[in-house]
């Protein structure tokens, strides 16, 4: 890691967010407790607070994803602020302008905030090295490398049936290798002091070296379920199995597919996670992600707390001109 | 011109001179070197204080980007950097557009060439017609031509019949086939070494496995066709081990390896640094120790720059939709001789692997100082300091992994030919 | 203060208020009256970090306790109460926020001290004690146990 973190600002404030690799432990706890407060939000009579009005956040999609941009944009709403949905398919009527002209077509419009959704990992890092000072980015999943707002959510989530991380056995099952979800939770856990992280999936499904990022490796399902407190099911890709990395959704299904007896070995009071949209009956059983171990639903209302505290973070570091005046007080 | 260059320290491994002494220039050719010739006189002298004259460096892979990607870099621009490093015979890949696999580009390089005149361009013919890996080029055209050599540039053939054909083809013509060794399988959509920083970033990994595989299938197939070949970059510690093998089993084989893997790793790529994005990709400190090996006990035989000159956009973009290469010409000589200071090596074996054998792997006659050769040299000044400033770069690729870095030494003169084709200021 | 708030509620004819503190130094002041009025609805606690006029320019607070009202606060009488009242900004952003939660029937400011230096047109309705303080002078209330009003100067 380069000692320069191109998401924090000089005074160490979190400027854009783009990945949960190289945050400290006091930022990404922030982050949770500010998702706290914006969590009874969504609650009051008028869903909104005013903290970002008049600001125009750009949800820049070049990946199609319903789920991801709805809470984003639903969370920029409840800061009171403009949202601008821009979806670019990688068709080759696009193919003529580049990235940067887009960027700096949009940072004409005067432009706040850029969400950005790109297939190729690194995207978010490349885009928040090219925009202006005043413009601040998040990542909202760049190729396999990271999503860092769904990993606090799902942080969020077990914070909020197991407040003490250091204890946690945590278990991520499933296409390790091409999932930015699995990488940025896994620094989120280490960073968060969880001593047992586990990764579990066929060897196809697991990058090289990938025990460097600090978690131990089963290819045994109910040997890496045993006792674990939170578990978190991957969604498998269908090309995968076109692409020769698996035989079939049914052997899949059959060793690491979750299902209520497999669930047995892991702690009594675990907790099934998973960052949508599910397969049914391929990583999991219908009847465990509609029981009641599973949180899936509530990870998805916390997406939008933790989304809002976010953006309030980084734009809250806007270069300020007298840092530090208490022109809000008394 | 006469030119008469005083008090150097030459050094010249394929005549084994390394001495203070004197070299005389005159109608293109070397005269004498450090045995003094009474009643010479020189139209211009060089006084130097020590400092090193060397054989003009013989680049083994220089992408002019002419024809064809006039965008990056032009044949003029490229040569004005060669002249600036001391290289004054290159070769280049033949991945051009349209592809050197017809005589016309071979003359159009050569007429580019002799009207800019600061190097000496060797082009390679392709192996297979528009490097499609299917069918075979006109090897004896080709040669008659200019081209020193064959080869499919980075596109591998992947049918291992079309291989097979194609080196039993060119082993006819007395000339070597570059091959760079990649399976384009197990490369697949990869963009950077497969292992712990590919892990992190999320990005593609290339296996070590699709070099080793690739070398593999060629020396077997170099054993059969009898062919002449050379392995061009070298990225991994198995690679060089598999060419070390071949070589003890006397295969005519020979293997290059680009400058950045001798300084680069994969912890460069970190932070998704496009311009470390390069191909084959670099690897782990433990293969750069191996390629360092490799070259100090031989089974690496020479080092090229392995120039590739981009446009700012090519490299402007999330890294796996960058263009890899880097542009390398002007940090190859300083980047070598820092290798006697970092890692022990003689200068001797570093001016080896610049001059006198990559000259023997393209057949070329150069790399010597010696009477009678042409007077291809140059001078290097090792208390010349300078950083890299990838703006500053004469190469109109300004796409450096080593901007910032400090050299210790600088090339101070090139003459090609007999003539001053760059003088450091 | 007590007295002063049960002649203000009397004369408006306000029954049965809800207790809302601003934090921190109002909820400790609220958590005071509201024992001391025995009142039958829990106590509110308003956090306006979300509704301050200067996140621009100083960003979030680092610490921000969530805002809970857990009543329906529509047509409800309220106390807003809080430690300092002085340039009236907090209570902008309070007021603010309340409505967000309902439309109220009514707002009662209670203040423990108003010091001048106002800078919005606010003004409280009850009123523990008035201080006429110079801009360089802050006062500060620390609590909870024991409740403490703290001067500081600055240059």
């Amino acid at each position: 890691m380069t000692a320069f973190n191109p998401q924090l600002d000089q005074q160490g404030r979190l400027k854009h967010f783009l990945s949960t690799e190289g945050l400290n432990r006091q930022i990404l706890s922030t982050i949770l407790d500010y998702a706290e407060s914006f969590a009874g939000v969504g609650d009051r009579a008028v869903k909104k607070v005013p903290l970002l009005r008049g600001k125009t956040v750009v949800n820049l999609f070049f990946e199609p994803s319903t789920r991801t941009r709805t809470t984003f944009e639903l969370a920029a709403k409840r800061l009171s602020a403009d949202v601008l949905n821009i979806n670019i398919a990688a068709s080759a009527a696009n193919k003529g302008e580049t990235l940067q002209d887009t960027l700096h077509t949009l940072e004409a419009m005067h432009c706040d905030m850029f969400v950005v959704r790109h297939g190729n990992s690194g995207a978010a890092h490349f885009i928040a090295s090219q925009v202006a000072e005043n413009i601040h980015v998040i990542n909202a999943g760049d190729g396999s490398h990271a999503h860092p707002t769904q990993a606090m959510l799902d942080m969020f989530t077990i914070r909020r049936h197991k407040p003490d991380f250091a204890p946690l056995r945590v278990a991520i099952v499933g296409d390790i290798a091409h999932s930015r979800v699995a990488r940025s939770e896994i620094h989120a856990l280490n960073v968060l002091g969880v001593s047992d992280i586990r990764v579990i999936a066929p060897k196809t499904l697991l990058p090289k070296n990938i025990e460097n990022l600090g978690v131990r490796v089963f290819h045994d399902l109910a040997e890496g379920l045993q006792d674990v407190d939170v578990i978190t099911m991957l969604r498998l890709q269908r090309e995968r199995i076109k692409n020769a990395v698996l035989p079939s959704e049914h052997e899949y299904f059959s060793c690491f597919g979750l299902t209520e007896k497999r669930l047995g070995v892991a702690k009594p009071d675990v907790i099934v996670m998973h960052p949508g949209p599910i397969n049914r009956g391929i990583e999991i059983d219908s009847q465990v992600a509609d029981g009641e171990r599973s949180v899936i639903l509530q990870q998805v209302s916390h997406g939008i707390a933790i989304r809002m505290a976010v953006m309030a973070m980084v734009m809250g570091s806007a270069p300020s001109e007298k840092p530090g005046e208490k022109a809000g007080g008394g | 011109m006469r030119i008469k260059i005083n008090n150097g320290h030459v050094i010249c491994p394929a005549t084994r001179v390394d001495g203070r002494g004197d070299v005389y220039i005159a109608d293109g050719k070397i005269i004498s070197v450090i045995d003094p010739m009474e009643g010479f006189t020189a139209e211009l002298e060089l006084t130097l204080n020590g400092q090193y004259v060397c054989p003009g460096i013989v680049d083994l892979s220089v992408h002019l980007r002419e024809p064809g990607f006039e965008h990056k870099a032009t044949i003029a621009s490229e040569s004005e950097a060669a002249a600036r490093s001391g290289v004054t015979s290159l070769v280049c890949p033949p991945d051009t557009w349209p592809v050197i696999d017809t005589p016309a580009v071979v003359e159009l390089i050569h007429q580019r060439q002799y009207r800019v005149d600061k190097t000496r361009i060797y082009p390679l013919g392709a192996l297979t017609k528009g490097l499609a890996g299917e069918q075979l080029t006109e090897m004896a055209a080709l040669k008659q031509a200019g081209c020193i050599g064959f080869s499919n540039a980075c596109r591998p053939i992947v049918n291992t019949e079309a291989l097979r054909r194609a080196l039993e083809y060119a082993a006819g013509f007395a000339v070597p086939v570059f091959i760079s060794p990649e399976d384009s399988y197990l490369k697949n959509n990869g963009v950077m070494h497969e292992g712990q920083i590919s892990a992190r970033l999320g990005l593609p990994g290339i296996p070590e496995t699709a070099e080793t595989t690739a070398i593999s299938r060629a020396l077997l197939l170099i054993e059969q066709t009898g062919v002449t070949a050379h392995f061009c970059r070298l990225s991994s510690a198995r690679g060089v081990a598999m060419i070390k093998e071949a070589k003890q089993q006397g295969l005519p084989v020979t293997a290059d390896v680009g400058i950045c893997h001798l300084y680069l790793t994969e912890i460069d790529v970190d932070g998704f640094n496009s311009q470390c994005h390069l191909l084959p990709p670099l690897r782990t400190d433990r293969d750069k120790h191996a390629l360092l090996d490799g070259l100090r006990s031989g089974a690496i035989d020479a080092v090229c720059s392995d120039h590739q000159p981009h446009d700012e956009d090519a490299k402007a973009a999330p890294f796996g939709a960058t263009e890899p290469g880097a542009s390398t010409l002007e940090v190859l000589a300083p980047l070598m001789f820092n290798l006697a200071d970092t890692h022990g090596f003689s200068l001797e074996r570093i001016l080896r692997a610049l001059t006198c054998q990559p000259a023997a792997i393209a057949g070329l006659d150069a790399g010597a100082l010696e009477p009678g050769a042409k007077a291809d040299l140059f001078i290097f000044d090792t208390n010349r300091q300078w950083t890299v400033k990838a703006d500053e770069l004469t190469s109109a690729g300004k796409n450096t992994p080593f901007d910032n870095w400090e050299m210790n030494g600088k090339t101070s003169h090139t003459i090609l030919n007999g003539k001053v084709v760059y003088e450091d200021p | 203060m007590k007295s002063d708030l049960d002649r203000y509620l009397e004369d408006h004819d306000r029954h049965d208020p809800l207790f809302v503190g601003i934090h921190t130094g109002g909820v400790w002041i609220a958590q005071r009256l509201h024992r001391m009025y025995g009142s039958d609805s829990p106590l509110g606690k308003l956090n306006i970090a979300f509704y301050r006029d200067d996140f621009s320019r100083v960003g979030l607070h680092p610490r921000v306790t969530p805002s809970n009202l857990p009543f329906d606060i529509a047509d409800r009488h309220v106390i807003l109460i809080d430690d300092v009242l002085y340039t009236g900004r907090t209570v902008r952003a309070a007021m603010n926020e309340l409505f967000d939660y309902g439309r109220l029937a009514s707002i009662c400011l209670a203040v423990l001290v108003d010091r001048s230096g106002r800078e919005l047109p606010v003004q409280a309705d009850v009123v523990g004690k008035s201080l006429n303080l110079d801009a360089n002078e802050h006062i500060k209330l620390t609590g909870p146990e024991p409740l403490a009003l703290e001067m500081t100067t600055t240059e």
